[in-house]
């Protein structure tokens, strides 16, 4: 039993993976929205903020930054996995400005696979926390159908150094650090139908840490930040957008994308939450009459593992793209609220 | 008629299935029952440059694939 399922790989076990596991945004909304209000004057960005993870004041100059992600397989190689959810859980804080100080793991196992595949899973996710400088001191594993596995993250870091999604301005450039349509491979990878090449691009892309975006971007002045994942870069820079009550117009031309992404959306492989996403957030992005159908479905894709979303001055964006050497890119600029959060142009 | 039962699949199965059947036959009809799926097959027969429509049918649709 336990050597079917290996050689059948870690995919074949689970319905949805990666990112595009996450509830539906707005069914989430829903919930969230109906519990009782908790306010804490410490608790400067918590979940009602939308921000990637909550900051909490220590009333010393510093604030304690904290995030937990985690999900099922979107790769069969167990080690691979690890480093993904590991890569994709310290994007948070990276994307918070900040750097990941200690770590507990979250793990879901099924009963009838080899616990080998547990440790390789583990020792994928160590080798990204160590890249990364950040501890894992302990964690909870229990046994499920589906195999999970994540990280909660922890940071200590200066409150006036913290980036949140809600200081982007007006003439403003946004800079994205990784490629699109990572979601858009992995779901052609599970029906067999993705490139060789494409495959390792995609998964490249998803062990790569946010890290040395973070440490780059840090030289300069960042005004909103956040990291595109699950809610797709639409929903991602509405999100950007209603927090800095400004308009984040996207310029579609721009747009980096991971090849044979493009032809395989267009042959209909589209994670389910391409479609929630829309529902969510649909009503807050504008497109040009006749825009591209299927580069209207990348952009509403979930990645996992994404890129960060910046948002800085022009200048400071120029500069940034230059020293990040080919892994980065402006895809549009922050303007004047108008009559949506986001405007994809051509 | 060829007809192709992805209900209870999800993505991207049923895009698969239609692949398979477009290769043995020229025009298929495939049942979905989830929105996904509907979206995604409707884009596979048309990007494989097919005639594409859909109708609801009992708890979810039915895609005809026409050449």
């Amino acid at each position: 039993m336990a050597d079917d399922m290996e050689r059948a790989g870690l995919t074949s076990l689970v319905r949805s993976s990666g990112c595009n596991a996450k509830l539906p945004p707005g069914d989430l909304h829903r919930v969230l929205s109906e519990l009782p209000p908790f306010h804490s004057e410490a608790l400067i960005a918590g979940y009602e903020s939308a921000d990637d993870a909550f900051v909490y004041d220590l009333g010393d100059g510093r604030v304690l930054i904290e995030t937990v992600d985690f999900f099922p397989p979107m790769v069969d190689d167990p080690f691979l996995f690890g480093e993904i959810a590991a890569a994709n859980a310290l994007s948070d804080i990276y994307a918070m400005g900040a750097e990941p100080s200690v770590a507990l793991s979250i793990a879901c196992f099924p009963s009838c696979l080899d616990l080998d595949v547990l440790k390789s899973i583990m020792l994928g996710a160590r080798s990204k926390t160590d890249e990364a400088g950040c501890a894992i001191a302990g964690g909870h594993t229990i046994s499920d159908r589906e195999p999970k596995f994540g990280l909660a993250v922890t940071a200590v870091y200066d409150k006036d150094k913290v980036w949140t999604n809600g200081g982007a301005r007006s003439g403003d450039s946004i800079i994205l650090t990784k490629r699109l349509g990572v979601g858009v491979l992995m779901t052609a990878s599970k029906g067999g139908e993705c490139p060789e090449e494409a495959f390792d691009d995609a998964v490249l892309s998803m062990r790569t840490l946010n890290r040395h975006a973070r440490n780059t971007a840090v030289r300069y002045s960042i005004h909103a930040a956040t990291d595109v994942t699950g809610f797709s870069l639409l929903g991602h820079s509405a999100e950007m957008a209603e927090a800095s009550e400004c308009t984040i117009e996207i310029n579609s031309s721009s747009l980096p994308v991971h090849r044979s992404a493009y032809d395989l959306a267009a042959f209909g492989f589209l994670p389910e939450g391409r479609y929630t996403n829309e529902d969510y957030i649909g009503s807050k992005v504008s497109f040009p009459e006749g825009f591209d159908r299927t580069l209207k479905d990348l952009m509403f894709s979930p990645e996992t593992s994404g890129g960060l979303l910046l948002s800085m001055p022009k200048d400071d964006a120029e500069n940034y793209v230059r020293s990040m050497e080919g892994n980065a890119w402006i895809i549009g600029r922050v303007i004047d609220r108008a009559s949506l959060p986001v405007a994809v142009i051509m | 008629m060829v007809e192709i039962d992805a209900r209870g699949r999800s993505c991207p199965e049923p895009v698969i299935m239609a692949k398979r059947a477009l290769k043995e036959n020229e025009e298929i009809d495939v049942l979905v029952d989830n929105r996904a799926s509907l979206e995604n097959v409707q884009r596979y027969g048309r990007a494989m440059k097919k005639q594409v429509s859909a109708k609801e049918e009992g708890t979810g649709w039915r895609i005809e694939i026409r050449r």
